[in-house]
């Protein structure tokens, strides 16, 4: 039996009337969330295709630059596959490839839902996806060809910039434009997120390509530029769009409301503050100010308060319905993304002060950090989200619980050996480069310029634990294999999540009816989980159901 | 928390805030600086770089040297950089105002490069590092970058400029191309170890 688009997601929405605010009923609920998931279909599918096929790309980038690490003479015969090229190449297509378009697709039908309003002229927006893909393939490829700039985040060339800038410009747009047509009263703590997002992103953006990139700030201002930047898009851009969505599926899944309306007030205010100021915690130590250094960390600091605030809400909203996590691929995702959030905020308050920055600033520790951000967290957000919308807007089934299984298993011991690797070198390299007794030259040769400074520390030279460049550089190579085998491991994660996508997206194989759950023999998931639920409405606050 | 023109000036405000702070400022003290001469007879400094050194500056951008390299030594309680012997001072902003853009990097996978140019003023040096960086260090796990040389048949005399470095055929001779040549004379030309006290 195959089910229609609408049948099929009739099915999903199955309600505990329990939920229900008094002016709705049922059916009036089921229509509008099908004809909002009819509108949002394409440009959100060919957001998450695309985005999805930029992840495999990234991975395959990251694996050679993670090989070269330990394994110099790979690939290095050619320019264009040089370790400097295929980094940024890795960092830009995960972070505007993957990250972006997933996240702005996930955006899209969050902010429709949550307004109860159908997407208006969508075709627009799968030109946006198309300007955005053309633009990160111009950008990759201008990077491999030796145009980047080695401006970490913003290595694309201005016209590959351009490209994204016009289609972001559609996004928001289109965003703002259905947040005003919006037929709830009540703004949905994910809406506020999504909002900022939206809105912080253009202004990040053009700020620093006018600023830094066509070079109306010169000297070491344009680092305090790049770093207020280089933060906020991860604070600003990701985190949002990550929470956002953490906000709405928790409750979707379990079916229960937020634990706490004030606490979610208090995050969201407190981030927005905090959050801008944190950027410049990066130059700790370097060329600039100290009061801009001090107001970093003061910002990094004080955002123990949104995370904290968030982290509680978060907990007390899933803690009854962990039992849930043995069926839904979803929740799983979710919930592994949202602990993440947690760890990696404190971890990075803590990276801010001055006793932590001064051995693990540039190490690998750092990179550590940002892999538990961008993947642990967000990207982990981002397959739970797919995992929930993608059937809704294909009227598919996933085709396999045995594949999603193992992407879940593959991306988090993955992740988990990535941070816990690099983390134990980067601490091992950051004691060692602050062991600094062996002047340099005596590695790299010897000078006559330097015999003064090398004699002056010629006291040191003796001293225990004194530690050698090349000897750091020896130390850190098992750790930097852990991290391709960790690679390896996520990577074929990536190309599972894409099989499921794929067969999903051609409608091949069998046809599955109901949800795919990784229990779904078990009695207990119908009662436990798998059809939609209204919850997103916090009791205590106004009125009604949410769609 | 309904109301949309509230919620957009909460974020406006937010955002507004740290502007002022995180770019308007630091720009404002900061985006102006130029170069210091010590005394009417002396040259102003930081140098500015010539045509090659600035064409050598676009082959480290291009080639991501700063994935690894740093271009900064920390000062105040951070005393392992001086001690390593990267540079005798800690570097100011001053240091930087010829650059465009700064490249401090975030990485010391590779030891810093700002006064490289003090440190080793060998072209040769260089040379070989850059076509094999086992040859002047052993244990590197810097990549080799073979193609910024090029390798030729001997016609006549050999090349003055070619390189002495091992598994090149005999009749041939290994001689580093334009972009390797610019780069070499930017990382010469990197030297902050002037003094900026006067």
């Amino acid at each position: 039996m195959s089910l229609t688009a609408e049948e099929t997601s009739h099915a999903h929405d199955r309600l505990d009337p329990k939920s229900f605010g008094e002016q709705h009923n049922e059916s009036e609920l089921l229509g509008m969330r099908s004809k909002i998931d009819e509108s949002c279909r394409w440009p959100c599918l060919v957001f998450f295709a695309t985005g999805t096929a930029w992840l495999v790309v990234g991975s395959l980038l990251a694996m050679m630059a993670s090989i070269k690490l330990h394994s110099p003479e790979f690939l290095a015969q050619h320019a264009w596959l040089t370790f400097g090229r295929v980094r940024p190449a890795h960092l830009d297509t995960v972070v505007f490839g993957w990250a972006s378009l997933t996240g702005i697709g996930t955006s899209l039908w969050l902010m429709c839902r949550l307004c109860r309003t159908p997407l208006r002229y969508p075709s627009m927006l799968v030109m946006a996806a198309v300007i955005w893909n053309i633009g990160t393939l111009a950008g990759t490829i201008a990077v491999l060809a030796g145009e980047s700039n080695s401006i970490e985040y913003l290595e694309f060339p201005y016209y590959a910039t351009f490209m994204l800038f016009i289609a972001f410009a559609i996004v928001a747009v289109w965003a703002i434009f259905t947040f005003g047509q919006r037929q709830e009263g009540h703004v949905y703590v994910s809406q506020w997120y999504l909002f900022g997002a939206l809105f912080w992103f253009p202004w990040l953006y053009a700020t620093v390509q006018l600023l830094e990139i066509a070079g109306l700030v010169k000297g070491v201002a344009q680092e305090s530029v790049h770093w207020w930047f280089g933060h906020n898009v991860l604070g600003l851009w990701f985190t949002p769009i990550g929470i956002a969505t953490i906000y709405y599926l928790i409750p979707k899944v379990i079916g229960r409301p937020i634990y706490s309306y004030y606490l979610s007030i208090l995050g969201f205010w407190s981030l927005a503050l905090f959050y801008n100021w944190a950027g410049a915690h990066h130059l700790i130590g370097g060329p600039v100010p100290q009061w801009l250094v001090t107001c970093s960390i003061v910002g990094s600091v004080m955002m123990i308060i949104p995370v904290t605030t968030t982290a509680i809400n978060h907990h007390m909203t899933a803690r009854k319905h962990l039992e849930l996590l043995r069926y839904s691929p979803t929740l799983r995702f979710i919930v592994f993304g949202a602990m993440s959030y947690t760890i990696v905020s404190f971890q990075g308050s803590a990276m801010s002060i001055k006793a932590f920055n001064e051995p693990f600033h540039f190490t690998h520790h750092t990179i550590a950090h940002a892999h538990l951000g961008l993947y642990a967290f967000y990207s982990m957000v981002m397959f739970g989200a797919m995992y929930y919308i993608v059937p809704r807007l294909t009227g598919r089934e996933w085709a396999s619980s045995k594949l999603i299984r193992l992407h879940f298993w593959m991306v988090s011991i993955g992740i988990t050996l990535y941070f816990v690797g690099l983390t134990l070198g980067g601490i091992i390299q950051g004691f060692e480069l602050n062991q600094a007794s062996v002047p340099y030259n005596e590695v790299v040769g010897q000078h006559g310029l330097w015999n003064g400074t090398k004699l002056f520390f010629e006291g040191f030279k003796e001293q225990n634990g004194a530690v050698k460049f090349m000897a750091i550089v020896h130390d850190s190579i098992p750790w930097l294999l852990s991290r391709s085998v960790a690679g390896t491991m996520m990577t074929i994660g990536h190309l599972a999540f894409g099989t499921l996508l794929l067969i999903n997206l051609t409608g091949w194989g069998r046809r599955r009816v109901g949800p795919t759950l990784f229990r779904a023999d078990d009695e207990r998931y119908h009662a436990a989980m798998g059809e939609e639920q209204d919850w997103t409405v916090p009791p205590q606050d106004e009125q009604g159901a949410h769609i | 928390m309904n109301y949309g023109p509230t919620l957009f000036i909460g974020v406006f405000l937010a955002f507004a805030s740290a502007w002022l702070g995180m770019i308007f400022l630091p720009a404002h003290h900061l985006g102006h600086l130029k170069p210091v001469a010590a005394d009417t007879t002396s040259p102003a400094l930081p140098k500015p770089y010539s045509g090659l050194e600035l064409r050598g500056r676009k082959v480290y951008q291009a080639d991501g040297c700063v994935y690894c390299h740093s271009q900064q030594i920390r000062g105040g309680e951070y005393n392992a950089d001086l001690n390593r012997g990267w540079g005798p001072r800690r570097t100011v902003p001053q240091d930087y105002v010829n650059d465009d853009p700064v490249l401090l990097g975030t990485m010391r996978t590779g030891p810093d490069l700002v006064n490289i140019g003090a440190r080793q003023p060998s072209d040769t040096w260089h040379y070989k590092h850059l076509y094999q960086p086992q040859l002047t260090s052993p244990g590197s796990i810097m990549p080799p970058h073979p193609f910024l040389f090029e390798k030729r048949k001997i016609v006549g005399q050999p090349s003055p400029d070619a390189l002495d470095v091992p598994g090149i055929e005999k009749g041939y001779e290994l001689v580093p191309g334009d972009d390797a040549k610019a780069l070499v004379a930017y990382l010469k030309s990197l030297d902050r170890t002037y003094d900026v006290t006067k």
